[in-house]
């Protein structure tokens, strides 16, 4: 699951694990305020120094990693970064591909080469037409807009099943570290999953029961922003289910 | 005058009630009330900026909408916007800015509507409270919180949050209405606004008395923004209900 290329994917998992990391300490810091005093520690993300002290620049969760102290958001809208994989839905053709919208800022483009055999390119709506969903990563966030990759694993057209959103910021949680609580879903459930990190989440499953019992099982880990050792409690969560 | 109508001390504020969260739909969203007066706040984005023409390419850019609801007002007020609702919009605008930091979003932009549920004087300082809260709940990058109040001087005395009886005290100097923001945790004033008169020499003083106040308002939404996280989000708040 790992690509050595590519540090925003590392960055991602170990964004991942921090989540569900048990020993750190973490508390809920407002912005402005102080989170830590003392020349030992270093701002990381969402953090900055002022004299002495580490002060928050956003609202969300204060962790200390080493000597770094970094804030994580637990509100608030998607920022796209390169490599997450996201669910977007097609609003518009284009002659060299299509426009999704990925529910960020910018709209995502999928080149026309994405498709995985050749199109007519005054077919295009034969592969992906408008209203489609698709799972696609993203290959590369420029200031112009965001630019969409469809090959790998899971990726492609979302067909039969249903989408729903969460708020993006507890994507991480549900996915748990290396996939660990999302795994346990899927397996309890016997559902197909797609998490975008943009909060939209596609289930398929094999009755409508289980993809109603997998989206509770989602919509309850996003509750919980404060919980540790949330994997076990998802586990005593399946069995008050049955 | 020695004692106000509804006998406060000079320096008391109206109880104060500020809650985040309260639209489901927003990406983020507050309320905040100094007494009758009641402010929602509802932040969306950073989401592409249209008209193209406003983008900047170096930054994402701020808008704010404030408005009184018809309802909020004994006389109805007229819905869509007014001269006055546009300049409190703008100056609301202005109040928020320096604190927020917009770099990492360029073209795009935060909308923040503000409106007042229900008005008693102060509402453009309690929109700014709801607003603050607002943003930091949407997660935007800040640099700390603003709080707004509304300072003032009754015939001789300085007083702190007036409501609407005193804005129209008639005797002696009569009322000024000093609507303040402030930077929590900095002696920055982002707002500035004064309806009436006052001797120059007073202003500092009541800038002085303003800002000590201003704490009290920050204590206020520290603590609305951490039950936030406790008492999970809103969804889980209408299954209760």
């Amino acid at each position: 699951m790992k690509n050595e290329i590519n540090e925003a994917h590392e960055a991602e998992e170990e964004h991942n694990s921090n989540y569900n990391s048990e020993s750190k300490s973490r508390k809920v810091v407002v912005p402005g305020e102080i989170i830590v005093q003392g020349e030992d520690y270093l701002p990381g993300e969402g953090a900055r120094r002022e004299g002495d002290n580490v002060v928050a620049s956003r609202f969300g969760l204060a962790e200390e990693q080493g000597r770094v102290i970094k804030v994580i958001s637990i509100f608030g809208a998607f920022v796209p970064r390169r490599n997450n994989v996201v669910i977007g839905r097609v609003t518009d053709i284009t002659f060299h591909g299509w426009l999704i919208d990925i529910d960020s800022a910018a709209s995502g483009f999928l080149p026309i080469e994405e498709s995985p055999r050749f199109i007519n390119k005054n077919e295009m709506d034969q592969y992906l037409a408008i209203g489609d969903t698709i799972a696609a990563k993203i290959w590369s966030v420029k200031p112009k807009g965001i630019d969409l990759a469809m090959k790998g694993k899971g990726l492609g057209k979302l067909e039969d099943g249903f989408i729903f959103r969460i708020i993006p910021s507890r994507v991480p949680r549900v996915i748990g570290r290396e996939g660990s609580m999302i795994t346990l879903i899927k397996e309890k459930t016997n559902c197909q999953i797609t998490v975008g990190q943009n909060g939209w989440i596609w289930i398929k499953g094999e009755s409508t029961d289980s993809e109603i019992q997998a989206r509770k099982a989602i919509e309850f880990v996003a509750e919980q922003v404060f919980v540790s050792g949330l994997t076990e409690k998802m586990e005593e969560w399946f069995d008050n289910f049955k | 005058m020695t004692k106000r109508s509804d006998g406060r001390k000079n320096n008391e504020l109206r109880p104060m009630t500020a809650k985040v969260g309260v639209i489901p739909n927003a990406d983020g969203s507050a309320m905040f009330s100094f007494g009758k007066t009641i402010a929602i706040a509802a932040v969306y984005g950073p989401r592409l900026l249209h008209p193209q023409h406003m983008q900047n390419p170096s930054k994402g850019i701020l808008r704010c909408n404030y408005d009184l609801l018809s309802f909020s007002v004994s006389d109805r007020k007229r819905p869509g916007p007014s001269r006055r609702s546009q300049e409190i919009s703008k100056v609301t605008e202005w109040a928020l800015s320096p604190v927020i930091d917009l770099n990492q979003f360029p073209n795009t932009v935060i909308d923040v509507q503000i409106y007042i549920l229900q008005a008693d004087a102060g509402t453009r300082t309690a929109g700014i409270n709801a607003a603050s809260l607002a943003l930091a709940h949407a997660g935007i990058p800040m640099r700390d919180l603003v709080c707004s109040l509304a300072a003032g001087k009754l015939d001789k005395e300085l007083i702190i949050d007036l409501t609407k009886e005193e804005e129209d005290f008639k005797e002696g100097e009569g009322a000024t209405d000093f609507a303040l923001a402030k930077v929590a945790n900095s002696d920055e004033f982002t707002l500035l606004q004064m309806d009436g008169k006052i001797q120059p020499a007073l202003v500092s003083e009541l800038t002085v008395l303003a800002a000590e106040v201003c704490k009290q308002i920050y204590e206020v939404q520290k603590k609305a923004l951490k039950e936030a996280v406790t008492s999970h989000s809103t969804k889980e708040d209408k299954k209760k209900k």
